[in-house]
């Protein structure tokens, strides 16, 4: 692989993330107002001091959407990292372990995505206490089924070939095999899958925050931004557009890249290609 | 999914998010029907000759009483599951400052003193009946409610439908004819970015545009008792519209998956080099095979899709039942959110067995144990 076949496309998401993650980083930095500090009148009209405009309490948009960045990126990373090692712990233990112990998991995790995920995440975080962790584990929870599905398949192919035969005929345990043999041999189209529940987490987030079951506010968070500023669009402003569009674009910059990693391990596995 | 998981189809599929379920596998399960259910139990012999007999109405009701069952599993969940989780109702239904006196008194108040078996019995006995009990906050029934509000939306829902399958299909068709040229290429990066917007942004964009600066539609999408069949339609154009372009995109990526599947097969590119039309191939030759997914990709979008008017009806301020479940949850009000989220999980799961019968019906390869 060198730079020179990276198509357009996945250079424009490649960009465009970041972006989105030096914002996040560097935050502080480069936000010209405070986070939480109330800076003008309410719902300003961008340019001038304020580059987007201000927001329903007065507060510069585009700092809030610099530092929003950061915990909407923070809490879907998380999320998305916790439902893949919970997911792909559970999915290769049950095809490397089969029999009862897969049966038992397959038919859970059936039950799981029987509800729809965010039917499923409102009926709990209508109970759970409201805290950052709990949300970020909720919504791990509930995306590591989707991750348990494709991992079990992809596992449950390369568990039946000659070198995991080989290792388990040298006597290594089910840890080795799993990590060994199994992990660098599925590694990448889990990564293709990561980027997919990545950009799944980021609208899911936005979701849950626009209706005001995700982040709370003060802290800024894209998708309670659209919520903080809904009000507005039936004047014609348009801060509530602003977020929105910072949501839709990250999610088209990281579907981007998938598509092309997506199509590169397809094309690794041959056939006519156009599938 | 048992051709290639990495190939198209997982990409949209797994991009749809809410793609569900599908009861272990498409041709898994019909291969080798549940034991428990052929072999024992239900009478053993009679059946036996059942399935020999009417191998297609008993894979029928299997997959009936597999959904009946998953239902109730997902009542249990639902209930019970969340009586597991750390956490007491009345604790967090006063906030952390109750005293336990208050605590105590608002437990005994909505019964919550019973043990836990008791209530879902009882919940379970009611709900079956279409009782769903009263509210913890307006003191309403919920069934009551709920009759008010569903039908709103699944109006919001028939007419989503209505407009996105035809379109998502000829659409979907269209890419096919022109893979890999320029209509193809186009559609596909609109579609990806279609599926990266979250529904609220369309929702937003729609009522910015078509509402507020050229005022061609109504935004808040209230409807009551008193309006007529037209006003109703200009009422939900917009919800509808969100929902569509939600929709759309899922449902045409899949259905281009589904035919590309069917059109780089073995039997396609006989028929190629046998030097028949394109039109002929697809036709006679491809359209048949590619019926029974595509019906899939449509039943599928269509579960999504009830999950899909929640957010829309928030947005919209439509009197449904999403936006009754989300203003339920806010305040934490249970017994409206376990029976929507009952509800929800019910359309979900029986339009999930209605796309698996329907592709056994329309493909009989299925329906033949192996």
């Amino acid at each position: 692989m060198n730079l020179r076949s990276i198509p357009l496309s996945a250079w424009v998401g490649i960009i465009g993330i970041a972006i989105a993650a030096l914002c996040a980083i560097f935050a502080p930095v480069i936000a010209p107002f405070g986070e939480r500090d109330v800076v003008g009148e309410i719902w300003a009209p961008a340019g001038g001091d304020f580059l987007l405009g201000t927001d329903n309490l007065g507060r510069d948009l585009l700092s809030r959407l610099i530092y929003g960045a950061r915990t909407t990126i923070f809490v879907a990373l998380a999320a998305t990292l916790i439902s893949f090692a919970l997911g792909m712990i559970l999915s290769f233990t049950a095809a490397v372990t089969g029999g009862f112990v897969d049966q038992l998991f397959s038919r859970f995790n059936d039950l799981m995505m029987a509800v729809p995920t965010l039917i499923f995440a409102l009926v709990v975080l209508a109970v759970l206490p409201q805290h950052l962790w709990i949300l970020i584990l909720v919504m791990a929870v509930l995306d590591s089924t989707r991750v348990f599905r494709i991992g079990r398949a992809v596992a449950l192919d390369v568990a039946v070939m000659e070198f995991v035969e080989a290792a388990r005929l040298r006597g290594e345990g089910s840890l080795w095999i799993i990590f060994r043999e199994i992990l660098p041999n599925t590694l990448s189209p889990l990564l293709a899958e990561f980027g997919l529940r990545f950009a799944f987490s980021i609208l899911f987030l936005s979701t849950l925050s626009f209706l005001g079951l995700g982040i709370q506010p003060p802290a800024a968070d894209w998708g309670g931004m659209v919520k903080d500023n809904k009000d507005g669009i039936i004047f014609g402003i348009s801060a509530a557009l602003v977020p929105g569009a910072a949501i839709a674009a990250l999610a088209i910059c990281v579907n981007l890249v998938v598509d092309w990693l997506m199509k590169r391990t397809s094309s690794l596995k041959g056939g006519r290609g156009d599938a | 999914m048992e051709s290639g998981p990495i190939t198209g189809p997982v990409l949209t599929d797994a991009a749809a998010g809410e793609t569900p379920l599908r009861p272990a596998d498409l041709s898994g399960v019909p291969a080798k029907p549940n034991p428990a259910v052929a072999t024992g139990e239900i009478g053993g012999t009679f059946w036996r000759r059942f399935i020999f007999r009417r191998p297609l109405a008993a894979l029928i009701l299997q997959r009936l009483g597999l959904s009946v069952g998953l239902l109730f599993a997902v009542s249990l969940m639902i209930f019970g599951g969340i009586e597991a989780l750390p956490g007491d109702f009345a604790t967090t239904y006063l906030g952390q400052s109750a005293t336990p006196q208050a605590v105590e008194n608002i437990r005994r108040d909505l019964g919550l003193d019973r043990p836990w078996s008791e209530r879902y019995l009882d919940w379970l006995g009611g709900a079956v009946q279409g009782d769903f009990g009263t509210s913890w906050a307006s003191k309403n029934s919920v069934s009551e409610q709920i009759g008010n509000r569903l039908g709103n939306s699944l109006f919001l829902a028939f007419f989503a439908a209505l407009i996105s399958v035809p379109l998502a299909v000829g659409l979907g068709m269209l890419a096919v004819q022109f893979r890999n040229r320029m209509p193809d290429k186009i559609i596909n990066v609109i579609s990806l970015a279609a599926i990266s917007l979250p529904e609220f942004f369309i929702g937003y964009l729609l009522i910015m545009f078509f509402a507020v600066k050229w005022g061609v539609a109504t935004f808040p999408a209230t409807v009551y008792d008193s309006m007529s069949f037209a006003e109703r339609l200009s009422a939900i154009a917009l919800p509808v519209a969100t929902l569509v372009l939600v929709v759309l995109a899922h449902m045409m990526r899949m259905t281009r998956a589904a035919i590309l599947n069917v059109m780089s097969s073995a039997y396609v590119e006989t028929a190629e080099l046998k030097g028949l039309g394109t039109f002929r191939i697809i036709a006679r030759h491809a359209a048949p095979n590619a019926v029974a997914p595509v019906i899939n990709v449509i039943a599928l979008n269509l579960a999504y899709l009830v999950v899909g008017v929640v957010v829309v009806e928030v947005v919209f301020v439509y009197p449904g039942m999403g936006q009754y479940m989300v203003d339920a949850v806010t305040v934490r009000d249970m017994p409206v959110v376990q029976a929507c989220g009952l509800i929800f999980a019910a359309f979900y799961i029986f339009l999930n067995m209605a796309a698996d019968i329907l592709a056994i019906l329309a493909n009989p390869r299925l329906r033949h144990p192996r």
